[in-house]
């Protein structure tokens, strides 16, 4: 045995170490492979060693090489041995390992339960840590249905190191096993409120992150977030706590309200960027959620926006980011606070970071208006000539086209302008877009009537120059533009001035080189021109021409006849026969014109991409049903051919086509480059010598320049040879082809002399000409609304889980039986009453009493009294049969009182009208908002039970102020009366004790935790509400809330609250403060407001209730005077206001 | 937070925590496209940027590139922090860091991750914490590795890399 150690540290002592595997690695950059592999040997060896430290050594370059990118899972089974180690150096290492190789597919994991579970509680915080850790990284589901109640239980360890581990590892078991969230979810509330500052961070991690894949679960957590965000002064916690906001106002609009105030103070005081940046989305969100405008609103944006400004001024680099994408945000809802700084985005086109200027290329999107578009484009297309690298240009391009084409063309005013903006755009060197472009010219042509005659020109243009496009086969993408000029000629002929020389153009030899399916469309309008020649030389004593004509597509069709793609060849021969007999009658001297323009008679509408979706099925029509009796399957393969015949049919049959090609061309590719490779008297290309030919931006500029030069009878042609001058070269050839065509386009001189003045002026103007946007075709009733689903896979979803509904015992957390001993701590005894291994009996009734106040089930609350006698005779059944319960899960579940549950949603309520801008309390002096208020809230999705509470307070003003009501809230009240009558008031005022305790039926009730305000005082101008709670931090003090609102239509300011101290119980007051001054209070009231402040008093001891004398002293201001005012209050310290309201839960 | 990457200058990969669960393949694909993503860009560029439906945060300290992914409502800033705390954590903990210490002391880097960050989330915000975990930590661990730890960085091949700069 002895000889056996001994031996073991004597290997070990010529094994290598990680440090020595790493340096080995180092020295052997040649053949690293080849060292690997020897070194992975050695593991081996290593591995099949009982010497538990040989083996973690082992381990430990495992885990190393596994970085490095080597297989190294067939080591799993050791590292669970080293993971079993007794001793922490060899655990840390194993576990490390564990969490870095091991994912859900790892066989072994399903072993290392026990083991986990033991380490969990071990008596050693660090094998605990170490194996929360672990755990963390490769829990599976298995793994989190096993441990989720050991885990649960170290959330109320003694050690705050443990417990903050086992909060943040909740929310990997919550994903991995939902069940376990809602047993879960009491406690994890619990440590929202722990001393420890590390595990409250960790349970607002948690509960952030829960709550922000479903917020309307944890609505009811608002006010609880709200004080610790008025508290709390770590950024970190800040941070959560103002995101999960975020995601709860959109469905609390009135949460929204409350919020503004102290989010805009953070936004003023923080020197945080990080936090500064949170607030500000924060706020947008809010603002998006409150969409109708209160007044104040608008000064919230502009702080946002005056924010964002500096930080896109900053020069720092990430800070201009964020803010360019948090201003994208604002900009959907509050476009015109964007728009003022159009300036500054514009620069930020010219920065040099691309994801900058990316950035600002989204927010161009949304600036744009009739007036700036020209000029927005104008500076876009300078920047298309600049960019380097096509991925940037490709995204001008696109950006381009959107900003143009965004809600149905709104912003152009000039069709004539974008029409040649998109011919320009064809000369981008090897875009991928050619197909965009295409279908916005196609799009525009088709729906704007009145453009056609200007596009047809430009795309007669585009199909002359056409080897512009071609040449270079680089720029195939491009290629597609053809596509839609060969259409627009085509199917808008009779706006062509030349339709001969058109004809000619699509008929050259070239076009053979073109793909299939832009062939295919040249032929077909080739036909169409056709007529319309023959059309145009009817009648014509000479009928030369026509004939001519007629000799020409039988001269040039052959070559698409003999055209290797189906759909050409078909065409081609259809139109080269009609040719050829009409060329007969021609010879005849028979008319023939009518006829053939009759082939292509009829006007093509538009039609929305989503018709077909939304055409209703007929009754009876089952699509799926044979029409005729199935065909064998040799017989439908040979009919698929026959049914090609659809535009996009060639396009897909040439892709299948190329595919079957390539893999055969990439073989013999490869083949001959092996050739080449080996043959000496092979001159290989360097890649240099091919960028030469390549680069043709050089070579294309003259081509361009002499073609323009020539045919300068074509009218139209945008001068964009040369980027730089784009714009203004345009508007010149605009202006000279205009002179040209003064005679017969009267209408166009007067806007011309406009543009003459600049693109500004120009854009002043009404529309060019009358624009008629044909709106695309739907069938009836339908709408092109999208209705899409989220994605069925998100792993959040199955989070979505009602939190406030009673915990059923089927629910209750598997719990191992023999559990090994744990020390206990308090809270750990606590623990253990959750565990359902007690009496049933009393853990039905006990759950009862303290469920109350944190479960709510609203669906719930109308069936209260219904309930409510069902829950009496079910207690007594549960009583007299506690083995019975057992089973009866369901009844039991019915069984705990869901009178509670109202009483957390009047609550939240509460807390939301008690808002500093309440909206009852606005309601006195502001009844258009009150009326903003009332629908919002009731526009709120799911608040629909609640509203009968939530009218109350109103109601109550009401009373009082019925004149300034207006009629539309009266009749909303109305309809609420009805529902309300078994509910009272939470504000009457008299009731003192009871008043703010929300009057839900229940008696046994404990106090709600939050919002347990009692009357302190009041008169006519200000009430006093106040709440005493204890502290956490510092036993020895005492918070007292005070909410004071405004009952007079005055202003009150300078308030002075002032409290005579007794031996026992002191008002904290600032240092170098006498022990009678009083504190003033730090704000001021407007009418209706009420708002909130907290006083600290330090208490000797919390036996001696106490009844402290004190005075509020104020000033009223109305506008002819201001008066000065008290208020004489008595503060009530009973023994139980100490009390430390933490909740317990069974 | 999704994951956090660390790589050289070179593109070696130094250090890797994955906070969700994926096979060996996806990682190193993962890893491979994101090395080339952000090597590429220019050292004038802003630390963020989309890649797929995540958001990448980086920052490079000297030769190594922190790299982290988080998801669309994540805050960049705090990321940024995040990567900068743990770089300070690591020069506190081995006294002006350097890439070879991550290197030879890959999986004390780890320790100190897993005490700063749980399941993606900050679980600590306090250094001082976070320092004392891993002392306590590394005081129950036999001795044996720190005598190879100064050996290592004694003798450690070639000249040390520049510290990193930290700028607070």
């Amino acid at each position: 045995m002895a000889l056996k150690i001994v031996k073991g540290s004597i290997d070990r002592m010529f094994d290598k170490n990680l440090q020595d595997l790493v340096r080995g690695i180092r020295n052997h950059k040649e053949d690293e492979a080849k060292y690997i592999s020897t070194c992975i040997d050695e593991i081996k060896q290593e591995l099949k060693q009982d010497n538990i430290a040989v083996k973690a050594n082992a381990v430990c370059k495992l885990t190393y090489l596994q970085m490095l990118g080597y297989d190294v899972s067939w080591a799993a089974f050791n590292i669970v041995e080293v993971m079993s180690s007794s001793k922490f150096t060899y655990k840390r290492i194993g576990y490390l390992a564990a969490s870095q190789c091991f994912h859900e597919g790892t066989d072994v994991i399903m072993l290392t339960t026990n083991q986990i579970r033991k380490d969990l509680s071990s008596p050693h915080q660090y094998d605990t840590g170490v194996a929360l850790t672990g755990l963390s990284c490769f829990v599976t589901p298995d793994l989190a249905r096993d441990l989720a109640n050991d885990i649960m239980t170290l959330m109320s360890h003694t050690k705050p190191y443990i417990r903050k581990k086992a909060v943040l590892i909740m929310y990997k078991v919550f994903l991995k096993y939902p069940e376990s969230l809602r047993p879960a979810f009491p406690r994890l509330k619990e440590k929202l409120e722990d001393p420890d500052p590390g595990v409250q961070s960790a349970a607002v991690n948690v509960i952030c992150e829960l709550a922000r894949r479903n917020p309307k679960n944890y609505l009811s957590l608002a006010p609880l977030f709200f004080k610790l965000m008025t508290s709390s002064t770590n950024n970190w916690v800040l941070i959560k706590i103002i995101k999960l906001f975020g995601a709860l106002t959109p469905l609390e609009p009135r949460l929204g309200k409350k919020l503004i105030e102290p989010l805009t103070n953070l936004i003023h005081s923080t020197s945080a960027m990080s936090l500064l940046y949170e607030c500000v989305n924060t706020v947008i969100a809010v603002l998006i959620s409150l969409s109708s405008g209160m007044p104040n609103h608008s000064a919230s944006i502009q702080l946002c926006v005056q924010k964002l400004r500096i930080l896109i001024e900053d020069s720092d680099q990430n800070l201009k980011y964020l803010g360019l994408l948090a201003m994208s945000k604002i900009l959907k809802t509050h476009p015109k606070s964007v728009q003022s700084h159009k300036d500054l985005i514009l620069q930020c086109l010219d920065d040099k970071d691309e994801s900058i200027r990316l950035r600002a290329l989204d927010l161009l999107y949304g600036m744009v208006s009739k007036k700036n578009l020209m000029e927005i484009v104008k500076k876009l297309m300078l920047h298309v000539d600049k960019a380097e690298g096509t991925t940037y240009r490709d995204e001008l391009l696109t950006k381009i086209i959107d900003i143009c084409s965004q809600s149905n063309y709104q912003y152009i005013t000039n069709f004539e302008w974008y029409i040649s903006i998109l011919v320009e755009l064809t000369r981008l060197e090897g875009t991928r877009h050619g197909h965009l472009i295409a279908s916005q010219m196609l799009d525009v042509a088709i729906r704007v009537k009145a453009i056609r005659g200007f596009a047809v020109a430009q795309m007669a243009t585009l199909l002359d120059n056409a080897h512009l496009l071609t040449g270079n086969t680089q720029r195939n993408g491009i290629c597609e533009v053809l596509y839609a000029a060969a259409w627009i000629c085509g199917e808008f002929s009779e706006h062509l001035e030349d339709p001969m020389q058109t004809l000619e153009a699509m008929l050259r030899p070239k076009v053979a080189t073109l793909p299939g399916h832009i062939q295919a469309v040249y032929v077909q309008n080739a036909a169409k021109l056709f007529a319309t020649v023959l059309r145009k030389h009817e009648g014509e004593t000479d009928s030369h021409a026509a004939q001519e004509t007629s000799q020409l597509l039988i001269d040039r069709l052959p070559l698409f006849v003999q055209s290797a793609n189906l759909e050409v060849q078909e065409r081609a021969s259809c139109i080269l026969q009609l040719v050829k007999y009409i060329q007969k009658l021609q010879q005849k001297k028979v008319e023939v014109a009518e006829e053939v323009t009759a082939l292509f008679a009829g006007e093509l509408n538009p039609v929305a991409p989503k018709a077909q979706k939304k055409v209703p099925v007929p009754e009876g029509l089952d699509l799926d049903a044979w029409i005729n009796k199935p065909p064998s399957e040799s017989e439908s393969e040979d009919e698929k051919p026959k049914a090609v015949f659809a535009k996009e049919e060639p396009k897909h049959s040439r892709s299948r086509h190329t595919e079957v090609d390539e893999k055969e061309l990439a073989r013999r590719r490869e083949a001959r480059k092996r050739e080449q490779a080996n043959n000496p008297f092979y001159i290989k290309a360097s890649p240099s010598s091919q960028k030469v030919y390549d680069a043709p931006g050089v070579e294309h500029i003259p081509v361009v320049q002499i073609d323009l030069s020539v045919p300068l009878k074509v009218p139209g042609m945008p001068m964009s040879d040369q980027y730089l001058k784009l714009e203004e070269e345009r508007r010149q050839k605009e202006k000279a082809e205009r002179k040209k065509e003064k005679k017969k386009k009267r209408e166009k001189r007067g806007k011309e002399r406009k543009a003459d003045s600049g693109p500004e002026s120009e854009e002043d103007i009404a529309p060019a000409h009358q624009v008629d946007i044909v709106t695309e075709e739907m069938p009836e009733n339908a709408l092109p609304s999208d209705d899409d689903d989220k994605d069925p896979n998100d792993p959040h979803k199955a989070l979505d889980i009602d939190l406030d509904k009673p915990l059923a015992d089927s629910e209750k957390l598997p719990v191992r039986t023999h559990r090994p001993e744990v020390l206990k701590s308090p809270a750990e005894d606590r623990v253990n009453e959750s565990i359902p291994q007690e009496t049933k009996k009393r853990s039905g009734k006990e759950k009862k009493e303290k469920k109350k106040g944190k479960e709510k089930d609203r669906k719930r609350s109308k069936e209260e009294k219904k309930k409510k006698k069902h829950k009496e005779v079910e207690e007594e059944l549960l009583e007299s049969h506690p083995e019975e319960a057992v089973q009866s899960e369901e009844t039991k579940e019915a069984a705990t009182p869901p009178t509670s549950t109202s009483a957390e949603a009047s609550e939240l309520d509460f807390w939301l009208c008690s808002a500093p801008v309440p909206p009852a309390a606005q309601e006195e002096t502001a009844p258009s908002s009150a009326a903003a208020v009332d629908t919002s809230s009731a526009a709120a999705p799911e608040s629909e039970p609640d509203e009968p509470k939530d009218a109350e307070p109103e109601d109550t003003k009401s009373s009082k102020h019925k004149k300034k009501k207006q009629k539309k809230e009266k009749e909303e009240k109305e309809k609420k009366k009805k529902k309300r009558h078994h509910h009272h008031h939470h504000h009457s005022n008299a009731g003192g004790e009871d008043s703010v305790q929300n009057g839900t039926v229940e008696e046994e009730e404990p106090l709600p935790p939050m919002s347990n305000y009692f009357l302190l005082a009041e008169n006519s101008y200000i009430k006093m509400v106040y709440d005493i709670q204890g502290n956490h931090q510092d036993e020895s003090k005492v918070v007292v809330s005070v909410i004071f609102e405004n009952k007079s239509d005055s202003f009150l300011k300078s308030m002075e609250f002032n409290v005579l101290d007794s031996l026992n119980s002191k008002l904290q007051r600032p240092e170098g403060a006498g022990a009678h001054d009083s504190l003033t209070v730090p704000f001021q009231l407007p009418p209706g407001i009420s708002n909130e402040a907290h006083f600290v008093f330090s208490v000797q001891s919390i036996v001696m209730p106490q009844k402290l004398k004190g005075t509020l002293t104020f000033i009223v201001k109305s506008d002819e005077s201001s008066t000065h005012e008290k208020l004489d209050f008595k503060l009530h310290f009973t023994c139980t206001s100490y009390l430390i309201t933490t909740p317990c839960y069974l | 937070m999704q994951f956090m990457l660390l790589f050289s200058r070179q593109g070696k990969l130094r250090l890797q925590k994955w906070y969700v669960p994926l096979s060996d393949k996806e990682k190193k694909k993962i890893t491979r496209e994101l090395v080339q993503t952000v090597l590429a860009r220019k050292p004038k560029m802003c630390s963020f940027l989309e890649w797929r439906d995540l958001k990448i945060v980086y920052k490079r300290y000297a030769s190594l590139y922190f790299c982290c992914a988080i998801e669309d409502q994540d805050n960049e800033l705090i990321t940024l922090e995040i990567i900068h705390r743990y770089v300070e954590l690591l020069d506190k903990y081995f006294g002006s860091v350097c890439e070879l210490d991550i290197i030879f002391n890959f999986e004390k880097a780890y320790f100190i991750l897993d005490e700063f960050l749980l399941g993606g989330e900050a679980q600590e915000t306090s250094k001082k914490n976070v320092l004392k975990a891993i002392e306590q930590a590394d005081l129950l661990q036999e001795v044996s590795t720190e005598v190879y730890y100064h050996h290592c960085k004694a003798t450690a091949i070639g000249v040390h890399h520049r510290v990193f700069g930290l700028s607070l």
